[in-house]
């Protein structure tokens, strides 16, 4: 067990610096230390002053190992973010570690919600559909699943803020707010657009899985002992089914982190999902890497806990 | 007296596409208390549908058109869904033919059995617990405390078998029903797996309804036999006398057909053709197509079931025939 975290942490650190990597050669096909720059003073900015900047900011330095191994912007590059050195932004110089730690409890506050509602939901409803499986019940539940599934989310934000933000007045149309009591209102009609947009897919694929298992040996070994209907979809189907549940969810974990993009920006949430699209769109190299070091990191870490809760849940999985 | 086990008229049916397609079409047998009755026939003729008939646990989409299941003289088709449940497992059991998957896997085997019993006792997890390792030591299951917490995928087949005998035995049922209990098995495991089932049953008395296609295991526990063909029980008799002579001519052939009966250096008989798909079978005889004795009354209305002796009976035509029996 120690073994395995302790290798699949190896390869993991392998999978990041290649990751990093990655991001360095992309990034700089693109655009040059000049761009940076530019992005940062403004289009208008005297030559000089760009020099200065660069070599304010370390860019400067020649790119690649090759044209000075001493001193390159690529060694420099993976010795930041190795430190965890987050520095700031290239843009308006705002500290990027400060930032993150400003966005990520706005954007948690909105996907961790509607992640656990929407996954209890689609389990419930999930196996509802497959207990009913083969009659009008299951079949009106798979039709509603992919005409959910086949709306767009914009229409769903849109519709959802005409409707219960402007003409029922539920609750308010968009915002944020410090104070939990308020920040619930506020954080209602996103959270429950977040679960109706994805609850249709969930239920669909946890049917099918529930519906697979029920056709198994073991559940009519256990109608035959004389145990019920629901007692066999949960004490026997939902048991048998967690592995593929686990890979789905523990997977979903590591993307609540950088929010929901659309959701924030409609309803002005101050989270982390514009972050990396703004530090796209801006050539903010600095920011750009931190967010794809961390979610990297998330990444690997949600896919040794996928396999260790498979071992939980599983005793035929062995970690080796 | 009402046999521990009696099925009259069982009709059971699939839908195929707009039609439904019967797959059993009046099935009668009996089993007695302390009896067992082998349930035989090729694969596809309706053996464990007819077994999973008595529990009332034909898979969907399928359903029992008509017919009676009486245990002890109680109609089990028209008890309350609860009340079946009730029966099941109490009063009911069943041991199905791949141990392999018939237990849960992630679960381990004394808590499989812990359930079974619970569900129709009230008793506590430990004085449960304590009674399912009585139980494995009894159906031959070495380090019978230990073994309660293994996982399936750590036993052997043969002692997952004997898991599955455990936990139809817990409540010390009226009625077993083994379908298959050995065919996934190996011989050897076969012969321990089948000496254990007799030695259970001279014990507790339990009526045994055996479902199988190997005519060897019949000869090894059966008392009576029921040959069943495309749906319908086609010869019924005991054990020795089926053996000894076979009547309906769906029942010579199987035996003819078996390599332990037939003298060394005589060619195996084979039966020509195979066995119709359900949508397919005739109207009347359904082993027309296929009998050597085949004539001109086959081909009309079913035949009924002749007395032929004691506890014999087959239905066919030809045998309604043959004078002065």
């Amino acid at each position: 067990m120690l073994a395995f975290v302790v290798r699949r942490l190896l390869f993991g650190v392998a999978v990041v610096l290649g990751v990093l990597g990655i991001l360095f050669v992309l990034f700089f096909q693109v655009a040059s230390p000049d761009d940076i720059a530019r992005r940062a003073l403004g289009e208008k900015a005297r030559p000089d002053s760009i020099e200065q900047w660069k070599a304010n900011h370390g860019y400067d330095r020649p790119l690649w190992p090759w044209q000075d191994f001493e001193d390159n912007l690529l060694f420099h590059h993976y010795s930041t973010m190795l430190s965890f050195d987050f520095g700031a932004s290239d843009v308006d110089g705002a500290p990027i570690s400060q930032r993150i730690r400003e966005g990520a409890g706005p954007s948690l506050a909105l996907t961790v919600p509607a992640f656990a509602f929407g996954l209890g939901l689609a389990v419930l409803l999930g196996l509802f559909v497959a207990f009913f499986r083969e009659t009008y019940i299951d079949t009106t539940g798979v039709f509603l699943c992919v005409l959910g599934m086949s709306v767009s989310i914009l229409l769903y934000i849109i519709a959802g803020q005409y409707l219960v933000g402007k003409m029922l007045r539920w609750f308010p149309i968009s915002g944020f707010d410090a104070d939990p009591a308020v920040l619930l209102r506020f954080l209602a009609l996103p959270v429950l657009i977040s679960v109706l947009s994805g609850v249709g897919s969930d239920v669909r694929f946890y049917r099918t899985v529930f519906v697979e298992e029920t056709g198994r040996d073991y559940v009519r070994t256990a109608r035959s002992k004389g145990a019920g209907e629901v007692r066999v979809m949960i004490r026997h189907v939902l048991r048998n089914s967690l592995i593929p549940i686990l890979t789905r969810v523990v997977l979903a974990i590591p993307f609540l982190f950088t929010g929901s993009l659309l959701l924030e920006s409609f309803f002005g949430i101050p989270g982390l999902g514009s972050l990396t699209i703004d530090a796209i769109s801006q050539n903010d190299f600095a920011t750009l890497r931190v967010m794809v070091f961390v979610l990297s990191m998330l990444f690997i870490i949600g896919q040794i806990a996928t396999d260790i809760s498979y071992a939980l849940v599983d005793p035929r999985v062995r970690l080796e | 007296m009402s046999a521990a086990i009696e099925v009259e008229g069982l009709e059971v049916s699939f839908p195929d596409g707009r039609w439904r397609v019967s797959i059993l079409d009046g099935v009668d047998f009996r089993v007695e208390a302390g009896e067992v009755l082998a349930l035989v026939g090729e694969s596809g003729c309706g053996k464990s549908m007819t077994a999973l008939g008595c529990m009332r646990l034909i898979p969907k989409p399928g359903r029992i058109d008509r017919g009676r299941v009486l245990l002890d003289g109680r109609e089990l088709l028209e008890l309350p869904v609860p009340a079946m449940r009730q029966v099941r497992g109490a009063e009911i059991s069943m041991i199905f033919q791949e141990p392999m998957t018939s237990l849960s896997p992630v679960v381990t085997v004394g808590t499989q059995v812990v359930e079974a019993i619970r569900l129709h006792e009230k008793i506590s997890v430990s004085a449960a617990r304590k009674r399912v390792a009585d139980l494995f030591a009894r159906v031959g299951i070495p380090d019978p405390a230990e073994r309660l917490d293994a996982y399936p995928h750590q036993l052997s087949g043969g002692l997952k078998q004997r898991v599955m005998i455990a936990m139809a035995l817990c409540t010390q049922p009226r009625v077993l029903i083994a379908d298959e209990p050995t065919t996934a098995l190996d011989v050897t495991i076969q012969a321990q797996i089948l000496e254990l089932m007799r030695e259970l049953q001279r014990e507790t008395g339990t009526a045994i309804l055996l479902i199988t296609h190997d005519l060897g295991i019949v000869n090894e526990l059966a008392d009576r036999v029921a040959v069943m063909y495309a749906g319908r029980i086609v010869e019924e008799a005991t054990r020795h006398e089926l053996f000894r002579q076979p009547r309906h001519p769906y029942t010579q052939g199987l035996l003819r057909s078996m390599p332990a009966l037939v003298a060394p250096g005589e060619p195996l008989h084979e039966i020509a053709g195979t066995v119709p798909p359900p949508s397919d079978w005739p109207a009347g005889c359904r082993f027309v197509d296929r009998c050597p004795r085949a004539f001109d009354p086959c081909a009309g209305p079913a035949p009924d079931f002749q007395m032929l002796g004691r506890g014999h009976s087959a239905a066919c035509h030809a045998l309604a025939a043959e004078p002065g029996e």
